[in-house]
């Protein structure tokens, strides 16, 4: 589904992506971990097409398409979703307004018939029930006014209604208590299936107690160090990033 | 990609689509400014002696004034003695017969989608048509004389209501008021009049179109509407303009009286032609509209979205004389390329317990300057005088400017005077999560203009909020990069 090679990311000259290698299949739920300011979010932003990074070499194929060259809207429109680490607030706007004009132009993409408002309100009835959320959630303007733990439920919500090929989420789990925790994790395992892939990108081992990943990769300083399966993570979080680090430095030396 | 691009062009290459001009055989006094262009206005209109005074009156008055330099924007000076004051088509329009209006005339509204035939009428609004400086056609005139309203151009009313006209023309704007409303006074061509008779809801929203087609004239006209005790009246206004490189100037002067118990909601959408990208043309609109609550519970609401001029400058305002009368205001203004906009309200309160309320939303966009300029007055007699004011800035990109302008004067210690203020900006970051969710940049825009918005758009009539919404996307068109 998605394939990154030796993908190189610069901001303002400087360089945060330094070769990134990455594939991931349908059905596999990758988790990206790392101390802070390793590249992780720039990764997810990069995917979703954000332009204040600049692309310095590599490609990225996105079945089989150059994932690069595509604007932003058309990546949404393709099936690759992004759950913002923090989720932008947009006033005068409600809730399900704004998912309904997202669905109807990711379904127009699709061709298939845009759903009506009444359509639209019995479909996302049923998905608020995945977050837990009260029906008068779709009235509330998007973002505005949500507490941090709504902001975060309201992007899975979303992830719920639009139902994308390559989900990516950007520490969904930050700043979440162990309930908000759980009713997230439950979400994103509920949307788990053969046909999607889900890349979490977390600092901590504790949403993967919930979401159990096939993978786990490294990313440290602009690389992908290490990768192994869900045991890395419980070793991370018992030794923390530094054994990595020098795991790596002596290879290096 | 390719595919948006295009999409993009076909938008922007339509931007506006108003602006053909109509083959039409005009007739025009001399251009230049002076008595004998009044004299002649005037004895081309038939008008009582009344009114050519008041007009000599004004235009004697107009001659100490000068130009008001206060507001803030930026234009060469006008020549006044370069413009022609007066236009009509030249085949004569007869009031009650549209059969007899010249069918180029008819193919002219039915372009800009005003269907004069009755048959085609827009449902439930009546339509007073204004081309250049006449009325050529009211539709609906019979239905609604059954309940004895009035619903006539201004040229009409004087023939056969001299005795309202008099009695009301210059009571709420008098022509000394400002310079352009006493040029108006003297050299205004036509428009619209409407009385409501006691106790009568007015049943359809009762609208005028005004059309400027002639090159080198101006645009004057008079508009004013008479709700008797208890009587309800919704009236909405539109207006375009061909394209041209050069300026064109309307000012125009609107007059509302509500006596006791009455209502006026007046809502406009304006659209002349804002000049080209790099501010070539375009309208310069400069109007005076001042609504008065003469009567006791009387309601004045105005509500207007101005996408269009070159310059705008406008401050429809409501004085309330009557207790527990009510002012409201609520405007979209939006800028963009190198437009101007000055505007905003003024509310007087005289009454007791009168109350107010200003939603101002500007927007900005392009090279546009956007200043919001309100004053309210609570005068000693006031006591219990409640006011809410708002207003919004919103900037796109950052070559745009936005400018508010609050002005307050209590004499009244028990008024209650509210003023918030906000400005914001639409961020790359609301842009990039909107096209994340798969909204395209120009349908991100509009979404959250019209979240911005919508306060405002609620208060207008329904196909009008319609309208006014893709007016918005279609005025902003290009803005973001």
């Amino acid at each position: 589904m998605l394939k990154i090679r030796d993908l190189r990311v610069a901001v303002e000259d400087k360089e945060i992506l330094k070769g990134i290698n990455l594939e991931v299949n349908a059905g596999e739920v990758h988790a990206i971990m790392g101390p802070n300011g390793s590249g992780k979010s720039t990764l997810a932003q990069v995917l979703a097409g954000r332009e204040t990074y600049q692309v310095t070499s590599g490609e990225v194929l996105y079945e089989g398409k150059d994932l690069l060259k595509m604007p932003p809207e058309e990546r949404a429109r393709e099936g690759i979703f992004l759950a913002f680490q923090y989720p932008i607030e947009i006033p005068g706007i409600s809730n399900s307004y704004f998912l309904k004009a997202a669905l109807n132009a990711i379904r127009k993409h699709k061709g298939l018939e845009e759903l009506d408002a009444m359509e639209f309100l019995t479909l996302a009835k049923q998905k608020l029930k995945i977050v837990e959320m009260d029906p008068s959630f779709l009235n509330r303007p998007v973002n505005e006014g949500f507490s941090g733990g709504e902001k975060k439920r309201n992007e899975i919500f979303q992830m719920a209604i639009l139902e994308p090929k390559l989900a990516i989420l950007d520490e969904t789990d930050s700043g979440l208590d162990i309930d908000a925790l759980k009713i997230v994790a439950n979400g994103i395992n509920k949307l788990r299936s053969k046909d999607n892939a889900i890349i979490l990108v977390t600092h901590y081992q504790r949403l993967l107690n919930y979401v159990i990943p096939d993978y786990v990769h490294v990313l440290f300083d602009g690389r992908i160090i290490k990768s192994g399966g869900k045991e890395l993570a419980l070793e991370l979080e018992e030794k923390g990033y530094d054994w990595i680090k020098e795991e790596v430095e002596t290879v290096r030396s | 990609m390719s595919n948006e691009t295009s999409t993009l062009e076909t938008l922007t290459s339509q931007e506006y689509k108003y602006g053909f001009v109509t083959e039409i055989e005009e007739e025009t006094v001399p251009k230049g400014l002076n008595e004998d262009i009044i004299r002649l206005i005037s004895s081309k209109k038939k008008e009582p002696d009344f009114l050519l005074e008041w007009r000599l009156k004004a235009y004697r008055h107009w001659l100490t004034m000068k130009e008001p330099k206060w507001a803030n924007v930026h234009y060469p000076p006008i020549d006044y003695q370069d413009i022609i004051y007066y236009a009509a088509p030249k085949r004569k329009p007869k009031w009650n017969s549209l059969e007899e209006v010249d069918p180029e005339l008819l193919r002219t509204f039915e372009r800009l989608g005003i269907p004069l035939e009755e048959q085609k009428r827009l449902s439930g609004v009546a339509v007073d048509a204004v081309f250049d400086s006449v009325s050529v056609a009211t539709t609906y005139k019979e239905k609604l004389a059954e309940l004895g309203i009035i619903f006539c151009s201004f040229s009409e009313a004087v023939q056969n209501y001299p005795d309202l006209v008099q009695r009301y023309l210059g009571s709420v704007v008098p022509y000394t008021d400002n310079f352009f409303a006493a040029l108006n006074s003297a050299v205004f061509s036509d428009g619209s009049f409407c009385y409501i008779p006691k106790g009568v809801r007015c049943p359809m929203e009762l609208s005028t179109y005004f059309r400027i087609n002639a090159s080198e004239t101006g645009q004057f006209e008079r508009t004013l509407i008479i709700a008797e005790e208890g009587a309800y009246v919704s009236y909405l206004e539109g207006c375009t303009a061909p394209m041209r490189d050069e300026n064109q100037l309307h000012a125009a002067v609107v007059e509302l009286i509500a006596h006791k118990n009455a209502e006026i909601k007046y809502s406009t959408v304006q659209n002349w032609y804002p000049g080209d990208k790099d501010g070539k043309g375009g309208i310069y609109n400069f109007v005076t509209k001042r609504g008065l609550c003469l009567g006791d519970n009387s309601k004045i609401s105005w509500t207007q979205v101005e996408t269009g001029s070159a310059i705008t400058w406008k401050y429809p305002s409501v004085i309330l004389k009557g207790d527990n009368s009510v002012g409201e205001f609520y405007s979209v203004a939006l800028t963009n390329n190198y437009q101007q906009a000055d505007t905003g309200t003024k509310m007087i309160h005289i009454g007791k317990n009168t109350r107010s309320t200003v939603i101002s939303k500007g927007i900005s966009a392009g090279h546009g300057n956007n200043t919001y300029r309100g004053l309210i007055k609570i005068t000693k007699s006031a006591s219990g005088a409640r006011n809410y004011s708002q207003c919004d800035s919103l900037l796109i990109g950052d070559k745009c400017g936005a400018h508010t302008f609050p002005y307050i004067e209590v004499r009244n210690n028990s008024a209650r005077l509210e003023h918030e203020a906000t400005t914001s900006k639409i961020g790359e970051d609301q842009l990039f999560y909107c096209n994340q969710r798969g909204l395209s940049t120009e349908d991100a825009v509009n979404l959250i203009v019209n979240g911005y918005c919508k306060e405002v758009f609620h208060h207008l009539p329904m196909e009008f909020a319609v309208e006014a919404q893709k007016l918005l996307a279609v005025s902003l068109e290009g803005s973001v990069g």
